[in-house]
């Protein structure tokens, strides 16, 4: 039940691109066409279901004060704290995961490749993924938990892309101010999703 | 000055600016401005890096591969970025606090990436340096343009100090939360970008 919490918080209270702003370059860049908003949003949704438990792992059995027990034993281990490593090691893992993850995909699923192939290479730098890593060690995730949290804040982000799309394809036969067009007016629909998610806050199963 | 360095130094100013414009770096800019204080150290923070950045990666461009240019220049900026990090939890812990992830996440801020790629990688370290320098200014000044107006309208308060007075301490104005929330970062980035492009009709997109 806990872990069901923590998607549907994931998905829709704290919406990782409409409440963190996290993702939001590729997030107003890449939500002209539907087709490539789902695209993208899938991408996400798979990448940070794999990359975050795997950075759980690394924190938890690595880079964590004392986690280094399971090698080196009880004391030896509680002189080690290699947090301060955890951004170069997430960054590296998550171009290392993504490079894995397209060439699996390549191999075995050519059909999936050829839909999102352009973007997963850009996914390495999506702050999204990144993000989601950090917030997992702030807020201290176990392994499960972390791959619960990383495939919500996936569906939550391909969630609002996809709806942040759809609005902007309508948006076509609207008169818009000129000094409004394009971005302007992107910023202002996602400003008005944002407070759409916000009934959101509080629900709790 | 002659005319090239000047357009690298104003340009991200105005007419070429990191946020409005390139649409690079947003989230941070979004995340971190519910006060003014954290956009300020969050300013400094991503000059610190995206400078240093530009002219190392500026200085090893002829060295670099091109296949495995990406993972180097992010190697290099997650350097910076652990030194940037660092020195604020030593010297400015609560703001550190505050910023949580955000400082992290100056590694995949794309304003770092996109200037690496699209000025480091092409030109001497000065003018780097300088480019790197001005795209931090650019970003600084929306940075602290949405910090200002959300801290002023959403508590009534300037840097911490109160302006308006206001309900909850006897005064008159009476707090606007959507300012805190994420929805007013939004539209007050969309109100800039509305008045930046009235202003100047050339940076109007077509469509």
């Amino acid at each position: 039940m806990d872990l069901i919490n923590l998607a549907l918080k994931a998905i829709f209270v704290e919406n990782i691109a409409l409440a963190f702003f996290l993702g939001m370059c590729s997030f107003l860049a890449v939500s002209k066409k539907v087709d490539t908003a789902m695209g993208l949003g899938l991408a996400v949704v798979f990448v940070l279901t794999v990359v975050t438990p795997l950075n759980a792992l690394i924190n938890n059995f690595i880079l964590k004060e004392g986690a280094l027990a399971w090698a080196l034993g009880e004391e030896k281990a509680a002189g080690y704290d290699l947090s301060f490593l955890a951004f170069i090691t997430f960054i590296a893992t998550i171009a290392a995961a993504v490079q894995i993850v397209e060439m699996s995909i390549d191999k075995f699923a050519p059909a999936l490749y050829s839909a999102l192939g352009v973007f997963l290479p850009l996914i390495a730098v999506n702050c999204a993924i990144l993000g989601s890593s950090l917030f997992m060690v702030e807020r201290e995730y176990t392994v499960i938990q972390s791959t619960v949290f990383g495939f919500g804040s996936g569906v939550g982000f391909w969630l609002a892309i996809v709806a942040l799309a759809a609005i902007r394809e309508r948006l076509k036969y609207s008169n818009v101010p000129p000094g409004l067009r394009g971005l302007g007016i992107t910023f202002m629909i996602t400003g008005l999703m944002a407070m759409g998610f916000m009934i959101f806050g509080g629900i709790q199963l | 000055m002659d005319k090239a360095t000047r357009g690298i130094l104003l340009d991200p100013l105005h007419e070429q600016n990191p946020i409005t414009l390139q649409v690079l770096g947003i989230c941070s800019a979004l995340a971190v401005t519910t006060k003014l204080e954290t956009a300020f150290v969050m300013s400094a923070a991503l000059t610190f890096v995206l400078v240093c950045s530009n002219t190392t990666i500026s200085l090893l461009r002829n060295k670099i591969p091109g296949s495995i240019r990406i993972i180097t220049q992010l190697a290099i900026i997650a350097s910076l970025v652990i030194v940037a990090d660092q020195v604020l939890k030593a010297f400015l812990f609560d703001t550190s606090k505050a910023l949580s992830v955000f400082v992290g996440l100056i590694i995949t801020n794309c304003i770092v990436m996109g200037r690496a790629e699209a000025f480091a990688m092409a030109n001497p370290p000065m003018a780097s340096a300088l480019d790197g320098f001005a795209n931090s200014m650019g970003y600084s000044v929306v940075l602290i343009y949405v910090a200002l107006f959300r801290e002023l309208l959403g508590s009534g308060k300037v840097l911490g100090s109160p302006v308006f007075a206001s309900v909850s301490d006897g005064g008159w104005y009476v707090p606007n939360g959507l300012m805190v929330l994420s929805p007013g970062a939004f539209f007050l980035i969309g109100l800039l970008i509305w008045v930046q492009r009235s202003m100047t009709p050339t940076l109007q997109e077509a469509d």
